[in-house]
This record gives structure tokens, C-alpha cells and sequence, in this order.
């Protein structure tokens, strides 16, 4: 790089994006930031709105009480388990279909292949797909967590597109050597795919620790909900909200600490963050190489 | 990669890759039959469901004992007032959003051509990093953030906005319904912004930087750079994304407003998405079901009409 001499106008301007940018990425971690120093200070300075760019008196009461709510365990369980067990399950058909797609000797290939991307942009709508669901028994069913996610188009047409990129002639020494499709795609796509298998795992994770609609819609036993959507009812239902605190164990902390509804639900948003907060530095850099690739590739 | 690609073709006999294609024309077709089931029940077989738009539908009791109707459901749209009213309102809710959503999509353009000019690596690295984070966060979540920032209590904002004496005392956020179009763009931006930046980020950083050199060659100045090589270079990404967001126009999903709704805003942040969840959670099924038809069936049009579009503008298609 030159070092060239700064115009005025030119200063100016790069103050201003850096300003800008500043500003915005600001906005965007001060609210976690904010929410974590007050669910670690004192709940009574947090009450009164004390609590603005640094923690008081510091505690980790609000934690140590608030995971022992009861049903918050359970719901951590829940979506701990739908997190695994649908992202694995997303994540391997996705891969496996995707590259069956790439077979052109396929019967019906394209039609199959079709039928299957077209459903990005249409639904049969709420109430024909709760209908469904509930004809299915999959309602108050961990399953309902589970299979709708196995087919995410998206996913499938980032894999075929990657798979189509790499030299046939590999599959087809494998397959003069004696090797299976099963064969083929395990010890040769599987491995080659790691990037993009990498991305579509972390926004099948974060999909599936994130949602809250289909609890809404198809869980009426509360042994089935997850951490989100216990969040939800926190946030809009403040009679369950003091039912909690009231009817919890060892509720009576010392005065300062009392736990609020406000620090209740800002400490079960906290712990329902955490998790993405703390895997998104590692996985950061996948992500943002997948999409690129993807982007590029069109 | 240390593998051989040319070497290895010439000893393929054709006949025999032919015939070992044909052979496995079905076993392919079986080994991908599973997920074509899954495909089907998840997303095809709901279709079906449509029937119960024609039918004056009572959940519990089976569609065999409910009376046939025909289009009553669909022609109380047109003909009661009210349901006229309601629809026409949400209606509007939703193409407004949508139409602001359209219009701002220029930002994350304007967003990855600003960070390519800053300077300092680390500085650009760190924005992006960190603008990314609240998309990987639920609308839940959005909402508790939001929640806990705008409360009349004790949000923070509320305080200082107070202090300011820009606000009165008291003044609720989230429960206003003035601006709130507004306001649930702001939120989309703020958690979407970021993120949606990073393909033009790839974008900008696929264009061939020889051009660049030559332009400065004659002397380009900085926004005639932008203008004559980066801009044309993002158009057919940013034409993309348009297209495909015009067949989405009457989606805009629900969870976003789903989080933020409550009885004060309800009139002005109710989508056509939200609409059918709450007149179904009212028991009106068949209602529900038939404006859920008339949405699907005009995304449909819309996803014909944009991909028409795309032929003609950019010689290629969507679907």
C-alpha cells in the first residue's frame, strides 16, 4: 500500500465510516452486554436502572437460582437434544441426498430434484400443515422437532452445487475400483464436502435452538417445551412469571438480591443466548468461507 | 489436491460405464426414495388440507360430519364488511412492510462498499465479526433484548431518552402502535444487516482488481471507482436477492411480529402470516385456511411473475 496524503474531504469521509461502523457495531453487542452486567449485579441497583455501562456488586445468584426453576432444567434438555439429534439427522440427509442428486443417471432426477427445491417458495399454509401434523401423532411428539427439518432445500442445493464443482473422474476411478455409491460418497464426498457440510451445520444448529413456532403451535404438554419458548411465555405472561418465583425453593435470598420478574427474565435470556454467544467466535470464520463459497458460485 | 484427475479417464471402457449407469438408474432412485417421502408428508401432503376451506370445519369433530359449503369462506372475504376491513388492513400491514423491506435492501450494499473502504484490516474485520451476531439470535430473543432496553421501568434507553427529555416519563415502546412499521425495520436491519452485508462482501471481493489499477491509472477518484466498478459489479447479486424477495411479498413470515405483538400494537403489526395464526387460534379453521389459500396462490404469481422477469432482465431463471 502507498501512503498517500489525506485530502480534507477524504479525512472527513473516513471519520465518518468509522464513525458509523463504530456506532452500529456498537448497537449490535450492547444489549448483550447490557443484559449481562445486570443479571450479575446487584438486582436492587438494576431495579432502579443503575446499572448502565459496568456491573455492581457482583452475584451469580440470579444463575444459581433461576436454573433451578422448575422446568427450565427440562427445558434445556429439550432443546439440547432437538439441537443434536435434527441437526446430525439435517446435516447427513442433507448431504447424502445432495450428492444422489448430482447422479445424473438418476430415474426422474430432475423432476425429483424440482419437487424438492420448488417447496422454498410455497406452503400449504398454517392450518392444512397443523392438520397434517396432528393427523401425523405429531403432536406433544419429540419427532415434530425432528423430521420436518430432515429436507431443507437449501441446504440440499449448496451441496449438489459444491459436489457438481468437483472432478468426476475421482467418483469414477472409486467406482472402476469396486466402490458403491455408499462407498463413493463416504470416503469421497463426505471428506471433499467438509466445508460446506461445516456451514449447514452450524445454521441447522443455530435453526433449531432458535425456533419457537412449532412448540407454539404443536406442544401442548409442558414436558415438550423448549428453553426458547419458555422465554416467550416469561416475556409476555407475568402472573407465571411470579407463580415461578413464588412457588420456587429457596426463593427467599438476602433482601438485596431478591429475584424480580425483571431479573428472571433477563437472566433466562441470558442463558438462552450464552450458548451462541459462545460457540459463534469459533465457527465464525466457516460460516462466512461457506456462504462465500456459496455466493460465488451462485 | 494430490489426485491424478486426467490420467485415469482413457481406461474407462464407455460401454461398460454406460451399462453400469443403467443398472443403477432404480437403485439410486430407491436409495433416494426415503427423503422423497419425507419431502412429500412434510410438504406436499398439507396441500390436501386445503379441502377444509370448503367445509364449515370445527376441530374435534370429523370433516364427514361438517356440512359442504363451497366458497362461503371465500366470498366472506369480499362480501362481510368487517371481513372485508380485516383483510384489506392486514393486507395493507403486510405489503407495507414488505414494500420497506424491498426499498431498504439497497443497505447492505451501501454497508459492504462503506467497509471496503475502511483502511485498518483489523478495524473492518472486527465489524464484521461483530454486526453478525444478532442474526444468529431467535426473534424471541430480539424481543427479551428489546424488552429489557425500551421497558418504562427501568430500560436503559427509555432512561437516557428521558433524561434527554425526549420522551415523557412512561413512555411505552413497545406497546405503541405509532411508527411501529418503522420500528420493526429497524429491528429487521439491526439483526439482519450485518449478515446480509457478507455476499456482497464475496461479491465485491470476486470483481477483478485489475480494473481498479486501471481506472486509477486516469486518475479515478474514490466515489468514481465505486460507481463505475464496484456498483455494476454487485448488480446481478442485488437483482437476485430483489427477485426472489418479490415472490416472497406477501411472506414476511411471522415470527418477527409473532415476538413483538401485544394488544396496543396489534392493529398495525399484524401480517398476513400472523392474521391466520390468530383467527386460527380463534377456531375460525376454514377462514384461516382459505386466506392462507389465496396468500399461497398469489406468492405463486408472484414467484411466475419475477421469474418471467428474470428471463427477460437477466436471461436467467429462478425455478
Amino acid at each position: 500500500m502507498r501512503k498517500k496524503k489525506l485530502t480534507a474531504g477524504e479525512l472527513i469521509f473516513q471519520i465518518m465510516i468509522y464513525t458509523l461502523f463504530g456506532l452500529f457495531t456498537l448497537s449490535c453487542i450492547y444489549p448483550f452486554y447490557y443484559l449481562f452486567i445486570n443479571t450479575i449485579s446487584s438486582n436492587d441497583l438494576s431495579a432502579a436502572g443503575y446499572i448502565k455501562f459496568y456491573p455492581r456488586q457482583i452475584h451469580f445468584d440470579n444463575y444459581s437460582k433461576v436454573l433451578r426453576i422448575s422446568g427450565l432444567g427440562h427445558a434445556a434438555t429439550v432443546s439440547v437434544y432437538r439441537t443434536v439429534v435434527g441437526t446430525l439427522l439435517t446435516v447427513g440427509s442433507s448431504a447424502f441426498l445432495g450428492y444422489l442428486f448430482t447422479k445424473k443417471e438418476m430415474w426422474g432426477r430432475s423432476i425429483w430434484y424440482r419437487s424438492v427445491v420448488v417447496t422454498m417458495y410455497f406452503s400449504a399454509g398454517l392450518i392444512p400443515w397443523y392438520i397434517t401434523m396432528h393427523n401425523l401423532h405429531l403432536t406433544n411428539n419429540y419427532l415434530a422437532y425432528i423430521l420436518p427439518t430432515i429436507i431443507t432445500p437449501f441446504n440440499i442445493i449448496l451441496v449438489k452445487t459444491f459436489v457438481e464443482a468437483i472432478p468426476p473422474s475421482l467418483e469414477e476411478s472409486a467406482s472402476m475400483d469396486g466402490a458403491g455409491y455408499m462407498r463413493v460418497f463416504w470416503s469421497i464426498i463426505v471428506p471433499l464436502t467438509t466445508p460446506i457440510l461445516a456451514t449447514i451445520t452450524i445454521f441447522s444448529a443455530v435453526n433449531q435452538w432458535n425456533s419457537f413456532i412449532d412448540t407454539a403451535f404443536l406442544m401442548t404438554d409442558t414436558k415438550y417445551y423448549t428453553l426458547q419458548f419458555l422465554l416467550w411465555r416469561y416475556l409476555n405472561e407475568s402472573s407465571s412469571l411470579a407463580a415461578l418465583i413464588r412457588n420456587s425453593p429457596d426463593m427467599a435470598a438476602s433482601a438485596a438480591n431478591m429475584q424480580t420478574p425483571t431479573s428472571v427474565r433477563m437472566t433466562v435470556t441470558m442463558i438462552v443466548v450464552l450458548p451462541i454467544l459462545i460457540v459463534y467466535p469459533f465457527f465464525q470464520r466457516f460460516f462466512v468461507k461457506g456462504i462465500m463459497i456459496g455466493a460465488v458460485k451462485g | 489436491m494430490g489426485v491424478p484427475s486426467g490420467e485415469l479417464l482413457p481406461s474407462v471402457d464407455p460401454v461398460h460405464r454406460s451399462r453400469w449407469k443403467m443398472k443403477n438408474k432404480h437403485k439410486l432412485f430407491f436409495m433416494a426414495f426415503p427423503f422423497l417421502v419425507v419431502t412429500f408428508i412434510f410438504y406436499y401432503l398439507p396441500i390436501s388440507g386445503w379441502i377444509y376451506a370448503f367445509y364449515d370445519f370445527i376441530p374435534g369433530i370429523p370433516l364427514s360430519d361438517t356440512p359442504y359449503v363451497g366458497l362461503k369462506w371465500f366470498k366472506t372475504i369480499v362480501s362481510n364488511p368487517t371481513q372485508t376491513a380485516e383483510v384489506l388492513r392486514v393486507l395493507k400491514n403486510t405489503l407495507a412492510m414488505s414494500s420497506l423491506g424491498l426499498i431498504t435492501s439497497i443497505f447492505p450494499v451501501i454497508f459492504a462498499i462503506m467497509l471496503t473502504e475502511i483502511k485498518s484490516g483489523w478495524y473492518r474485520k472486527l465489524v464484521q465479526t461483530l454486526t453478525t451476531i444478532p442474526n444468529f439470535i431467535s426473534w424471541i430473543l430480539v424481543y427479551a433484548l428489546a424488552f429489557s432496553l425500551f421497558s418504562v421501568d427501568n430500560g436503559v434507553i427509555t432512561h437516557i431518552l428521558v433524561q434527554l427529555g425526549i420522551v415523557d416519563e412512561g413512555y411505552n415502546f413497545l406497546a405503541s402502535s405509532s411508527n411501529i412499521w418503522v420500528t420493526m425495520i429497524v429491528w429487521y436491519w439491526w439483526k439482519s444487516l450485518g449478515w446480509g452485508a457478507i455476499l456482497y462482501l464475496a461479491a465485491i471481493a470476486g470483481i477483478d482488481q485489475e480494473l481498479y489499477e486501471a481506472v486509477e491509472v486516469d486518475g479515478a477518484s474514490r466515489f468514481r471507482k465505486i460507481w463505475h466498478i464496484t456498483i455494476p459489479g454487485l448488480i446481478p447479486t442485488f437483482f437476485v436477492l430483489l427477485l426472489l424477495s418479490i415472490g416472497n411479498l406477501v411472506n414476511n413470515g411471522m415470527e418477527q411480529y409473532f415476538s413483538f405483538q401485544n394488544a396496543m400494537n396489534k392493529d398495525s403489526i399484524e401480517v398476513l402470516d400472523l392474521y391466520v395464526y390468530n383467527i386460527a387460534f380463534a377456531n375460525n379453521f376454514p377462514f384461516a385456511t382459505a386466506v392462507s389459500m389465496l396468500k399461497s396462490v398469489v406468492s405463486v404469481i408472484l414467484l411466475f411473475a419475477a421469474n418471467t422477469l428474470s428471463k427477460m432482465v437477466r436471461d436467467e431463471s429462478i425455478i
